[in-house]
């Protein structure tokens, strides 16, 4: 394995060195102090204002730590600004899958839905935002625990909720279906919540990959399934490129 | 057979954007390319006529080559665009003099003071249906006549044209200084305060008041027809429809029947409500405008009452205030509390406009006590929005008699939950939003589609149209009375700040 990376422990001395101190200190004192090159400490420092590890005092230039780093613990997304950059690629999953579009993030050991697109039929339909979903049996959740945006031990304690006798009840089948999940790279719920119902869900990512929330698709079983009972592939490519689009806008850069 | 498209142009105030749609109305790809805004003067806003059609001249084949269509799969060219702003230019050599003034521009503040008192509104309204205001054309062509030595004769010698935004565009498109069509359709000359808006025709009162001269004038077209085919481009593709974007946005949403409504919301918010081939004058400021003409039928016209500040307002709240540090998280900001704590603000920025036209008015925040926080103050801007939706709204429904069943939504702030919700509260009517955001280029591309075969008829177009999002009205209607009440009261407390010189 590789040593230590030299730019994150420079990284870590700058966050150090603003962290010590009562006041802003600009570019030239950063350098100095660390004894790194204008260049390099600029490099880092703007690496870390992009992360909003740091903020940039917009009238002296002057640097000091970020709101972001107070709340590490905390989702750093908001929940209405995510609502905000997915609307247009969630129309637009939704008009091309002819199914209804959901987006979901962790809320408190379950998965609340940030937003949600009508199935394009002209339906009565309501608006089911600020709905919460169970995390083992909804592909949504399953998409937040399999990425780590939701924490899975509490779950592993004991025997889960059988909403019907597909749901993943069992500790150990819930983690060998998050290893697949993984393995694939998106996630279906297939009559584990309610009998007759379906959906596929994929990951959004944010700057450095890190999965803020989970973007899906659901309804009957019989239009989301082949007769196999699998998801159907054309509406799983969609909805990764959906999840795709969405994270480049969110700033990730591979996906 | 192979699957054809349709291509919509629309020239916005801040970016210019192709998009292709298909038979389903559903986009197919995106280009777009902003341009410079140039503010030489404060109160001055200009853009570059050129820039404008260099960039449209790289997102047509943009948007063909990311999804990968050939120019013959291109069935027809609908163009929308930002309405009123002005440019002339030389046919001779397709050189715009000078850039074009955009709508935003209050440089003919002074001339249209003095139209208002002489002749005033009336001598307008009559003709035209807008009284003087520095959104319209007319006025910037007088002021420009007026500082520009030798304009107005070469505009009597045939030496000048002058266009809006989709003129300028389709001369362009149809060949330029070679023969290039001069055209406008009978939204966007409705715009101008030259146009008759019963006869749909230039009116000669206002071309002699205004001293302009017809021969400058752009022939006034319906919005979908066969206008020909371009020239450059796409060559032999037809431009078949233009319409200014509001009228285009009331398009794109189907609004096809007297009664139907949208309000796309945004920096500021524009609602439109059709009224069918009968044009309402309104005697509660707001505007009549044309909504749409298609070939040779019968006009088809619309109200409309514009809220100045809604989104600027957040905007403000984030910038100024620094409050929160992006715009959705003002409805994360205003979900911390249950209500406004018996606050309001009334962002009469710039005086108070639809429907109270008074330009003595300032923004006022009422009912601060020291249990307001934050949260409150969130909640109090939302609500502005959904109140001056429903001022406006009251206004169209005492003008019309039709009564809105439904409003249609769209726009940046429709991502805005807790404001839809608060919007079906007050004004008690579902509120919808489609599944296609992009309502302005939308409506283009229906009229462009509609005039070229594409679509068969209106009714193809309103199965196109799907909910996506719908929220419906919740509120107490004791609650509603109350708050509606709190803002009038609000409202009033705006009116008479700024004290007229020499005023007692």
């Amino acid at each position: 394995m590789a040593g230590p990376l030299q730019s994150i422990e420079r990284a870590a001395a700058i966050l150090r060195l603003l962290a010590g101190g009562p006041r802003r200190l600009g570019l030239g004192e950063v350098a100095a102090s660390l004894g790194l090159a204008k260049g390099t400490a600029h490099g880092i420092l703007r690496t870390l204002q992009h992360v909003d590890f740091v903020e940039q005092d917009p009238a002296t230039g002057k640097y000091q730590l970020g709101a972001a780093l107070l709340h590490l613990g905390t989702s750093y997304l908001d929940v209405n600004e995510l609502r905000s950059r997915s609307i247009n690629w969630a129309d637009a999953l939704a008009a091309r899958s002819g199914e209804a579009v959901r987006l979901g993030t962790p809320l408190e050991g379950q998965v609340l839905v940030v937003h949600h697109v009508f199935r394009p039929d002209d339906s009565l339909q309501t608006l089911d935002v600020g709905a919460l979903l169970p995390l083992h049996a909804s592909s949504l959740g399953k998409i937040l625990l399999a990425y780590g945006a939701a924490p899975l031990e509490p779950l592993l304690k004991e025997e889960l909720e059988a909403y019907t006798r597909h749901t993943l009840a069992v500790p150990e089948d819930l983690s060998r279906a998050l290893a697949e999940v993984r393995e694939q790279g998106w996630a279906a719920e297939v009559q584990e919540m309610s009998m007759g119902e379906a959906g596929v869900a994929a990951p959004i990512r944010s700057s450095g990959g890190l999965v803020v929330g989970a973007i899906g698709l659901s309804g009957p079983v019989e239009r989301i399934c082949d007769t196999r009972g699998r998801p159907q592939a054309s509406l799983v490519t969609l909805l990764r490129e959906a999840a795709r689009a969405i994270s480049r806008d969110l700033g990730a850069a591979r996906w | 057979m192979v699957e054809r498209y349709v291509l919509s142009i629309d020239q916005g105030t801040t970016s210019t954007r192709c998009i292709l749609f298909d038979h389903r109305g559903r986009l197919v790809s995106v280009a777009q390319r902003e341009h410079q805004q140039h503010f030489p003067r404060p109160g001055w806003v200009e853009h570059d006529a050129l820039e404008i059609w260099r960039n449209l001249e790289r997102i047509v084949p943009q948007a063909l080559s990311s999804a990968e269509i050939a120019a013959d799969e291109v069935a027809a060219i609908g163009i929308a665009n930002q309405r009123e702003t002005t440019v002339l230019w030389d046919p001779s050599t397709g050189v715009p003099l000078g850039r074009a003034i955009v709508w935003q521009d209050t440089r003919t503040a002074p001339l249209v003071e003095r139209l208002r008192k002489d002749p005033g509104d009336e001598f307008f309204l009559d003709r035209c249906c807008l009284p003087p205001s520095t959104y319209f054309s007319a006025p910037r062509i007088r002021w420009l006549f007026d500082e520009v030595p030798g304009l107005e004769q070469r505009a009597r010698d045939g030496e000048l044209l002058f266009g809006t935004m989709e003129t300028w565009l389709i001369w362009n498109l149809t060949g330029g200084v070679d023969g290039g069509l001069h055209i406008t359709d009978a939204t966007n000359a409705s715009r101008t305060m030259l146009m008759n808006i019963h006869s749909l025709t230039w009116d000669q009162d206002l071309l002699d008041f205004f001293g302009v001269p017809r021969a400058m004038l752009p022939e006034i077209h319906a919005s979908a027809e066969n206008y020909g085919a371009a020239r450059t481009i796409l060559p032999g593709v037809r431009i078949t429809a233009a319409l200014g974007d509001q009228q285009a946005a009331l398009f794109g949403q189907t609004c096809f029947s007297p009664g139907d409504a949208k309000c796309t919301y945004g920096t500021g918010s524009f609602l439109l409500l059709n009224t069918g081939s009968k044009m309402i004058r309104s005697r509660h400021g707001l505007l009549s405008t044309v909504a749409y003409k298609i070939d040779d039928q019968p006009a088809v016209y619309a109200l409309e009452g514009s809220i100045a500040v809604t989104g600027s307002l957040v905007q403000w709240f984030r910038d100024r205030l620094g409050l929160i540090s992006s715009a959705p998280e003002i409805e994360t900001l205003a979900l911390t509390v249950e209500d406004n704590g018996g606050c309001y603000i009334v962002p009469a920025f710039s005086g108070l406009f639809a429907p109270h036209w008074r330009s003595d008015a300032r923004g006022v925040i009422v009912g601060l006590t020291s249990y307001i926080t934050k949260g409150h103050l969130a909640r109090a801007v939302l609500e502005a929005t959904g109140w001056q939706t429903r001022e406006v709204v009251d206004a169209m429904n005492a003008d019309s008699s039709i009564g809105l069943k439904e409003l249609k939504v769209d726009g940046g702030m429709t991502a805005d939950n807790l404001l839809m919700q608060f919007i079906a509260d007050v004004l008690d009517v579902p509120v919808v939003r489609p599944m296609v955001a992009e309502t302005v280029s939308l409506g283009a591309a229906y009229a462009a589609g509609l005039a070229s075969g594409y679509w068969p008829d209106l009714k193809v177009l309103r199965n196109n149209w799907h909910r996506a999002g719908q929220w419906l009205p919740d509120m107490d209607p004791g609650r509603r009375e109350a708050e509606y009440e709190n803002w009038q009261r609000a409202v009033e407390r705006s009116i008479g700040w700024i004290r007229q010189p020499g005023a007692p």
